[in-house]
């Protein structure tokens, strides 16, 4: 197959120009100006960016146990419509993923029925309860690429500390999800002026700095690798470059929605709006940007968390917390926030490619000759709307329904296959 | 044009404000006839949904809405449906299957009123949701303080106690602003929520400082529970530092108008004296209460014809 005239995006080699990917054998043959090997098929991909295949490290597929919010094969369809060719799953299935042949089973079912590539983050502690270590070494053996808790934060720091030493010692990052449980209990939104006006509980910015405060304490004491899911708080950000810049092996991942929205979104009282962690406020979100831009944080992933519509059609405080995302992420990383000049589009492909990829230790997030050809096209000048209703997630609780978007992504190949075109999906 | 349901004073014009206040001007004179009706809501079903149990607010309008001749159905709805599983969406589009034209609903997590106008086709009146707001409350307190003091516009109006807690708080600190009055809260730190300024609202740290400034006292409400999520010591050190006590009623100005949502806790956050003294308007705010709700949904009943949908 020959992907034909797009502008190639590389930042692993710092390629940007107009080539020719020649791809063969689900691997990259040769990447060159005007290839002129004759192919069994030709992707026109004038006009359109070609980059790695995009990354989402922090994605929920609900399975096994809670198949009514989304499934292996929907959320995967969901990621291959969104231009992405790799997930790394979350454990807080139910059960939770906590075993080596839990592990397996998702693998499995991934292989059978998934529409891209599948990693799977083992459980911290055994069923996500924060109490004794899971069996992580056998679940490193099975493949899992990581170890999370998230979703809920490991209170007990003696315990946190000795699950990032044991992690350290397979190799495999710690992911954080850092909100302090006592300081975060009973809220529904962030704590501010929103808040306070709308009459909701609120969770103050500190229930995540504390945490990120704690935990790269920890990873510094045990040099461990220490992953921080979705930071949504300035002083986060603060905490982390000040720790990176002192050589702590700590790295960092924002959601769209924490660069894109506030607690403002709240009002009116929008269900889909209710995440965990809180839509923070504006102060928060123009630093999240500026550490993504400068490398502080290192990756954009989209904490993709499906829900039941009849679940978030409840009271707010009753309603579960959580976004849709996969089909989202690129239109406005690539698209929004390079044309707001936050990014450069290298910065912009590095952050859903080749970062993620470094961050978990996961092959891909290269465009090279000999590497796997998992490639993502995206097209920066179509303009489309969010629909809840169009989209190919199971969950339609998405904060961007009905803002109009500008950039779309138009192909996606996993392994050499192309598993979406032009907003189609394609079958086996 | 008056809006179609009443969710929030936030939402409100001062215009829309002064509007219902007249015409609950007008609603007060109904009582003093012999024949206390009108027929405006004749054949038309209210429905008074109550998530939480509220003697007096329910009564209130379940008495509004039979003075406008409507037809009145009470619906307490207990946890134990909740536990059941019957989703709110549910239950009110059961209603209004039944036939419901207004919705008055109750309940514990702010935005309930605000779902509920999306999801169905019955007119929403907010009889108070979580600690958003309580609209007809605050109108009742407009309406009351208007009545006492000519006025609201200028006044400087102290609210005392729980505000983090308060939709009364809310629903106050809206009418009062748009209203052209200066509002200023006192309390504990632990129960004044972040970001009241943002609203135009002063905080004061020092109660007596608090109520030499203020025209108007509104005091709220403090729930037992709150000492369990540590927002207090105790009921005892809280009447000492915030309690309107008889000792402070005596320091307080001749014309000071002294308020409470009720029900009080009395020998809490107000003392049995202060309730009784003659400058308090407690229990004409329960009068006031029926008056301003029946102007509300009067004057609701008036959009309805507008859209061309009454009988």
């Amino acid at each position: 197959m020959l992907i034909r005239g797009g502008r190639v995006i590389d930042p692993a080699s710092g390629t940007d120009g107009e080539l020719d990917v020649l791809v063969e054998d689900g691997r990259i043959r040769r990447l060159a100006a005007l290839i002129r090997e004759g192919a069994d098929q030709v992707v026109d991909a004038r006009g359109a960016w070609v980059l790695p295949g995009a990354i989402d490290i922090h994605v929920h597929l609900r399975e096994p146990g809670q198949e009514h919010k989304e499934r292996i094969e929907t959320g995967t369809r969901a990621a291959a419509a969104g231009g992405i060719t790799a997930v790394a799953c979350m454990p807080n299935t139910t059960p939770a993923i906590d075993s080596a042949p839990m592990v397996s089973h998702v693998q499995q079912v991934a292989r059978q029925r998934g529409a891209v590539r599948v990693y799977v983050i083992g459980a911290l502690t055994k069923g996500r309860q924060g109490h004794e270590l899971a069996e992580m070494g056998e679940m490193a053996e099975a493949g899992a690429v990581a170890f999370s808790d998230d979703g809920d934060t490991v209170m007990d720091a003696a315990l946190m500390r000795s699950a990032l030493l044991y992690a350290s010692q397979l190799g495999r990052p710690v992911v954080a999800h850092c909100l302090d449980a006592s300081l975060a209990r009973g809220g529904v939104m962030r704590e501010g002026p929103v808040a306070t006006r709308l009459g909701l509980p609120g969770i103050p910015a500190e229930a995540e700095t504390v945490i990120v405060a704690r935990d790269v304490a920890l990873a510094r004491a045990t040099g461990a690798r220490l992953h921080l899911a979705h930071l949504s708080t300035a002083e986060s950000v603060r905490i982390v470059a000040q720790a990176r810049a002192e050589g702590v092996p700590v790295t960092a991942e924002v959601t769209p929605h924490h660069l894109f929205l506030t607690d403002e979104a709240l009002s009116g009282y929008d269900p889909a709006a209710k995440v965990n962690p809180p839509l923070g406020s504006e102060e928060d979100r123009q630093a999240l940007r500026r550490a993504l831009a400068e490398g502080v944080i290192d990756a954009v992933a989209s904490d993709h968390a499906p829900h039941a519509p009849e679940e978030k059609a409840a009271e707010l405080d009753q309603a579960p917390f959580g976004a849709v995302g996969l089909e989202t992420m690129l239109a406005l990383v690539l698209g929004h926030l390079v044309r707001e000049g936050v990014l450069t589009p290298m910065q912009a492909v590095a952050a859903v490619s080749l970062r993620p990829a470094q961050v978990l230790g996961l092959p891909g997030g290269r465009l090279a000759e000999g590497e796997v050809a998992d490639i993502t096209l995206f097209d920066p000048g179509a303009a489309w709307v969010v629909e809840p209703d169009r989209l190919h997630s199971m969950g339609r609780n998405t904060p961007f329904a009905g803002w109009r978007l500008v950039g779309r992504p138009v192909a996606t190949m996993v392994g050499g296959r192309l598993v979406m075109r032009d907003g189609q999906l394609l079958g086996e | 044009m008056w809006p179609k349901h009443l969710l929030a004073l936030e939402e409100l014009e001062a215009g829309d404000i002064r509007q219902i206040l007249d015409t609950a001007d007008a609603m007060r004179q109904v009582f003093e006839r012999p024949v206390k009706k009108f027929p405006t809501l004749r054949g038309r079903v209210v429905v008074n949904l109550f998530y939480e149990p509220s003697t007096r607010t329910r009564t209130s309008f379940e008495l509004a809405a039979k003075a406008l001749s409507a037809d009145v159905v009470n619906v307490a709805v207990a946890q134990s449906s909740v536990v059941k599983g019957e989703s709110l969406v549910d239950t009110a589009r059961t209603f209004e299957s039944l036939g419901a034209d207004y919705v008055v609903i109750r309940h514990a997590s702010a935005g309930v009123p605000h779902l509920l106008a999306r999801t169905i086709r019955a007119r929403v009146v907010n009889a108070g949701d979580g600690a958003h707001e309580h609209p007809t409350q605050g109108l009742l307190d407009l309406y009351t303080i208007r009545r006492r003091k000519g006025r609201v516009e200028g006044l400087n109006v102290l609210i005392l106690g729980d505000v983090l807690h308060s939709r009364v708080a809310r629903s106050d600190i809206w009418g009062l602003r748009k209203l052209g009055a200066s509002v200023g809260v006192a309390g504990p730190a632990t129960l004044l929520p972040v970001g009241l300024e943002a609203l135009g609202v002063r905080r004061f740290h020092r109660l007596d400082e608090a109520l030499e400034w203020a025209d108007v006292v509104n005091v709220l409400r403090i729930q037992r529970e709150r000492m369990q999520r540590g927002y207090l010591p105790s009921l005892r050190e809280y009447r000492l530092r915030w309690g309107l006590t008889e000792q402070r009623l005596r320091r307080l100005r001749e014309g000071v108008l002294i308020m409470h949502p009720g029900p009080a806790n009395v020998g809490v956050e107000i003392d049995e004296a202060v309730l009784t003294d003659a400058r308090s308007a407690v229990s004409e705010q329960v009068t006031n209460g029926v008056a301003v709700r029946m102007a509300v949904l009067y004057l609701m009943a008036g959009r309805e014809r507008e859209d061309g949908e009454a009988p």
